[in-house]
């Protein structure tokens, strides 16, 4: 038996494994504001996320709310320039209906930059006082969700740090955890494999379409997620890459196929579709391993596992970034980076069940608040762009039944 | 002139991966026979485990990850030159940092 995590208890019942503070801006017009006020503060768990678009979208606008209302974040702070299309009382009320103090700063309205700097640091202060006074309680293995992306990947990834991954998501989702894993055209070419996993036949059919959905959009685009630092790493094809990448999967079951923005009701293993719906709009559907990041969290994620190969040395705001390296040789060059080492396996220093284990051992060490490497370095990145997505029919969440 | 090991992912594969760095010279084992690598190579890059005849498909992991684009010997090293997806076009950057496509 594991001994329990202590979560900071939210009004709506949901338990964090971090106390954050969010500052979000709403258009990048009001970025700078938000950052003034974020930066005196940012190593006492005050975090900035934002939009940069001006004209509205309901993906981003379902992305900011999922994100202002994740178990991390216990108050968040709006800015706003005045004029930009968000909808800002409407975020505004979702934050405060879920029983987290807001508060909302329209930089028009408020005396301008020096100002809303002034007010919103003066507002920190007394959040993160409050905030403070959260309770902790006991949180059971059924509440923690992980997900899981690879950035950087090399012809190790797919051999250490993702079989690695895939043995800790089996032994988490067995100790009954929420364990996601994402990026539907990583799985172009390893479809079939995948859906034999599904809980029912319906939800088999809808896995498939959303990895010929991602293949029909990257052949419009003309560009697979391989990147040319991929093929320096020893990978030749975009299916080569998907069964690397598949592997951190592990070998569950499949519960359901969510969107970003869904949080699983009951633990399991689920599939996250970043790939938007329809025709090809906005370009690619993320930009960078931070957007995949960005909407595990809004699937309520309280730790990422990142593997890494070529080393990529990216956090995030709100929700811990765990880095799993692949590669022996980038460990060597990137330790302080680095969380753990399962590119020790190619060098007969460790099994794969070993790595599995030591990687169940961490995220149970950084629930309980030790930080990742990533976190103690102060990295805090994010981003967020414009998407279009249909909800998800029945047939995705068979469980629910 | 090191020796260096490969890994077999999964029986029926007909590539291995290198588990380390290797140089020009360099010997790998394959199915009890050593060949001495004409080229250095990075770790995770692949070898042909034996002779691959043109059109069939590359099995790592127990699944096709794309086919040969011409005859490839059994120790040569499978990458752009050799193989290509059944999927996607693969790009890289060449020497002057342009983006294009693999396969033109």
């Amino acid at each position: 038996m594991t001994p329990p995590i202590h979560g900071y208890l939210r009004n709506d019942g949901r338990k964090g494994i971090r106390n954050n503070v969010v500052i979000a801006y709403l258009v990048e017009c009001a970025h700078h504001v938000a950052r003034e006020i974020q930066l005196p503060y940012r190593d006492r768990g005050v975090h900035l996320i934002g939009f940069s678009g001006c004209y509205p979208n309901e993906y981003s606008f379902r992305m900011m709310q999922a994100l202002c209302t994740h178990s991390n974040v216990g108050t968040v702070l709006l800015v706003s320039l005045g004029c930009e299309g968000f909808d800002r009382k409407g975020l505004l009320s979702t934050i405060r209906e879920s029983g987290r103090p807001a508060e909302l700063l329209v930089i028009q309205d408020n005396r301008g930059t020096r100002a809303t700097i002034a007010d919103g640091r003066e507002w920190v202060e007394r959040a993160l006082a409050s905030l403070a006074e959260t309770p902790r309680v006991p949180m059971p293995m059924e509440e923690l969700v992980l997900g899981t992306v690879c950035g950087g990947s090399d012809g190790t990834s797919g051999i250490t740090a993702n079989p690695g991954i895939g043995r800790a998501f089996d032994r988490m989702v067995q100790s009954g955890a929420t364990c996601i894993f994402e990026e539907t055209g990583e799985l172009i070419g390893c479809e079939h494999i995948m859906a034999a996993r599904a809980a029912t036949p319906e939800l088999a059919r809808e896995l498939k379409a959303s990895v010929a959905k991602a293949a029909r959009y990257y052949a419009t685009l003309g560009h697979g997620s391989f990147a040319p630092g991929n093929a320096d790493g020893g990978l030749t094809t975009q299916e080569e890459k998907s069964m690397g990448a598949y592997s951190k999967s592990g070998s569950s079951p499949i519960s359901g196929l969510i969107k970003p923005g869904d949080v699983p009701r009951a633990g399991g293993l689920y599939l996250l579709d970043v790939v938007p719906d329809g025709e090809v709009r906005f370009g690619f559907p993320n930009i960078n391993d931070n957007a995949e990041i960005a909407e595990l969290m809004a699937c309520g994620a309280h730790i990422t596992l990142f593997s890494t190969g070529r080393g990529s040395v990216v956090g995030s705001a709100i929700a811990p970034v765990l880095k799993v390296c692949a590669n022996p040789e980038t460990y060597r060059r990137l330790t302080g980076d680095m969380d753990i080492d399962a590119g020790r396996i190619l060098e007969g220093r460790a099994t794969l069940d070993e790595v599995g284990d030591e990687i169940c051992e961490r995220i149970l060490a950084v629930a309980g608040g030790e930080l990742t490497a990533s976190e103690s370095l102060g990295h805090q990145e994010f981003v967020l762009g414009y998407k279009s997505f249909e909800p998800v029919g029945p047939a995705c969440h068979p469980t629910y039944q | 002139m090191k020796p260096v090991n490969t890994v077999l992912l999964a029986s029926g594969d007909n590539v291995v991966v290198l588990a380390a760095s290797a140089a020009a010279g360099d010997r790998v084992r394959l199915s009890g026979r050593e060949l001495a690598l004409p080229e250095p190579l990075g770790l995770g890059h692949k070898l042909a485990a034996h002779n691959i005849p043109d059109g069939e498909k590359i099995i790592k992991y127990g699944a096709p990850i794309g086919s040969a684009t011409r005859a490839i010997s059994a120790g040569e090293h499978v990458h752009l030159h050799n193989m290509q997806s059944d999927y996607l076009p693969t790009y890289t950057l060449d020497a002057e940092h342009q983006f294009h496509s693999a396969k033109s």
